[in-house]
């Protein structure tokens, strides 16, 4: 019962501002014109289109991420999160009901962002290329998976945001592990590419089929080990965030 | 009913709250004074399980907070700080914490209509006026009328309609027969307000007793207040002298 409640005020407090419907708007258009983009261009026939059609994903995994950041640092920074704390006085209960329901909403979104995406791009095909169907192999799973992403780097972030409590270098810690650590792995420790979230997105989760290119790429991780680990890592940093939350003062 | 016992907390090197023991009773206004740093909003913040002990103890009603179901409704408080997103209406916000421990909705409107932030209450709570956004914080620590009430200088930065206002609503909430600690720096003011006052310096107790009796052997409540922190003030300006 206590949980439940916990989880109706996180609810009430993330649907109450105004950015959290902004920011979750940007991504779905965001996502779906890189989709309707790459439908309209296309030319190569061998392509994988599906793969293709999601690469939107990417840059909106920032939005969502971020939100998460935002969802749990702007309590700090704006003092609510001692009212949230002296309603919900047991911390672990406060960040799963935050997680629960950022990640129910968070989920949907990516969800409606990565099928409407897809489906741009397969209506839009042309240049005499067949469109990818979602019965084709592998083509659902691409799309669901990617559409899981949201919402696994977004509970990333407010496991961060719980962490580090500051906007800001919570941010950068994000950014830095999602989008920047992936540029400079490959010099220092090849086989790791395999496990950098983006590439995990790119080349395990939203293919329809395993990514080959010789000696230069790691093994990638198969579709179903890419999304449990981002789920690792999201859980990692929620349970390091949850320790913290019960254990430092508010 | 407040009761803590050998409430400690240090911050670093800074001893915040020395071994403090005290009780707050029901059915009066309960002043906590003390001069600037001496751990009033300290002691509030551990009542409220906010900041954890270091030693010691605090129980509410008999329980810890922590261990409180539903603890808006046991427990109002309001601190010094604002708790409020910038971003989100005083009855958005109203209506997450209500949410929380399970309070029926009709008594956000209940609590706004109280506070006299009816007109404002779907406006971003960021462009509040200092004073609307301590009728919020007030707001808020009536939500689950509670029994026990808690309010770290309730009166900062109000007018003197507002200042008035807070006296009136914490005689009728004591009268009601509920526990009402509030701490504050203006003496004057809790000798207007307080029945019983709560005075500690650096951390420490000084006196729990009535306001009677602490202004009895002194010119003032003022004088006997100096007396006794006297010892205990941590940040003095240097007297000017002409
Ligand atoms: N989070 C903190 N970290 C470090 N030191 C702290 C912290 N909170 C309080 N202190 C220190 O503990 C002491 C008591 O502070 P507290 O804010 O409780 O005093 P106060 O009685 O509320 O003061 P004021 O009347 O100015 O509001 C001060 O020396 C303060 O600097
Ligand atoms: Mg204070």
């Amino acid at each position: 019962m206590t949980t439940i409640a916990a989880a109706r005020m996180e609810w009430i407090k993330l649907r109450s501002l105004r950015s959290t419907w902004w920011t979750l708007a940007v991504t779905v258009a965001g996502t779906v014109g890189i989709g309707l983009a790459v439908g309209l261009n296309s030319k190569d026939a061998a392509a994988d289109l599906t793969n293709n059609a999601l690469a939107g994903v990417v840059p909106g995994l920032l939005l969502t991420g971020v939100l998460g950041v935002l969802t749990m640092t702007s309590e700090y920074s704006s003092g609510t999160i001692r009212a949230t704390l002296a309603v919900v006085p047991r911390r672990g209960v406060v960040l799963a009901a935050k997680a629960a329901v950022f990640g129910v909403v968070t989920l949907i979104v990516g969800e409606v962002a990565a099928f409407t995406a897809f489906l741009a791009a397969a209506t839009t095909v042309r240049h005499g290329i067949t469109a990818p169907a979602l019965s084709d192999p592998g083509v659902l799973r691409a799309v669901m998976l990617s559409g899981a992403a949201f919402c696994l780097i977004g509970l990333l972030g407010l496991g961060l945001g719980a962490i580090i409590r500051h906007s800001a270098a919570a941010v950068g810690v994000l950014v830095a592990g999602v989008y920047v650590v992936v540029q400079v792995i490959g010099f220092f420790a090849h086989s790791a590419a395999a496990y950098m979230p983006i590439l995990i997105l790119e080349n395990s989760l939203s293919t329809t089929r395993p990514v080959t290119c010789g000696a230069s790429c790691p093994d990638f991780l198969s579709a179903w080990a890419g999304l449990g680990m981002l789920s690792l890592y999201a859980v990692i940093a929620l349970v390091a965030g949850g320790w913290l939350l019960a254990r430092r003062d508010a | 009913m407040i009761e803590a016992q050998n409430l400690t907390r240090r911050y670093g090197r800074t001893v915040a709250v020395d071994s403090l023991s005290f009780d707050v009773r029901p059915g009066s206004v309960t002043g906590f004074l003390g001069p600037n740093g001496s751990g009033k909003s300290t002691t509030m913040r551990l009542i409220l399980g906010l900041d954890r002990p270091d030693a010691g103890q605090v129980r509410v009603g008999g329980r810890r907070y922590r261990e409180l179901r539903w603890p808006l409704r046991e427990v109002g408080a309001m601190l010094e700080a604002k708790a409020f997103h910038p971003g989100r209406s005083a009855r958005s916000h109203l209506a997450a914490l209500a949410a929380g421990n399970a309070i029926p909705r009709t008594r956000v409107d209940e609590v706004l209509d109280l506070v006299g932030l009816t007109s404002a209450a779907g406006r971003r709570a960021g462009k509040f006026s200092l004073g609307m956004g301590q009728r919020l914080g007030v707001a808020a620590a009536l939500l689950g009328d509670p029994a026990v009430l808690l309010l770290d200088e309730p009166v900062n930065g109000l007018d003197p309609e507002g200042v008035r206002w807070i006296r009136n609503l914490l005689t009728s909430l004591a009268a009601q027969g509920r526990t009402v600690f509030v701490s504050s720096h203006l003496i004057s003011e809790m000798a207007l307000t307080a029945e019983r006052l709560v005075v500690i310096g650096r951390g420490r107790l000084l006196a729990n007793t009535t306001v009677a009796e602490l202004s009895a052997g002194a010119a003032s409540l003022e004088a006997a207040f100096f007396r006794l922190t006297g010892d205990s003030v941590e940040y003095a300006a240097k007297e000017t002298t002409s």
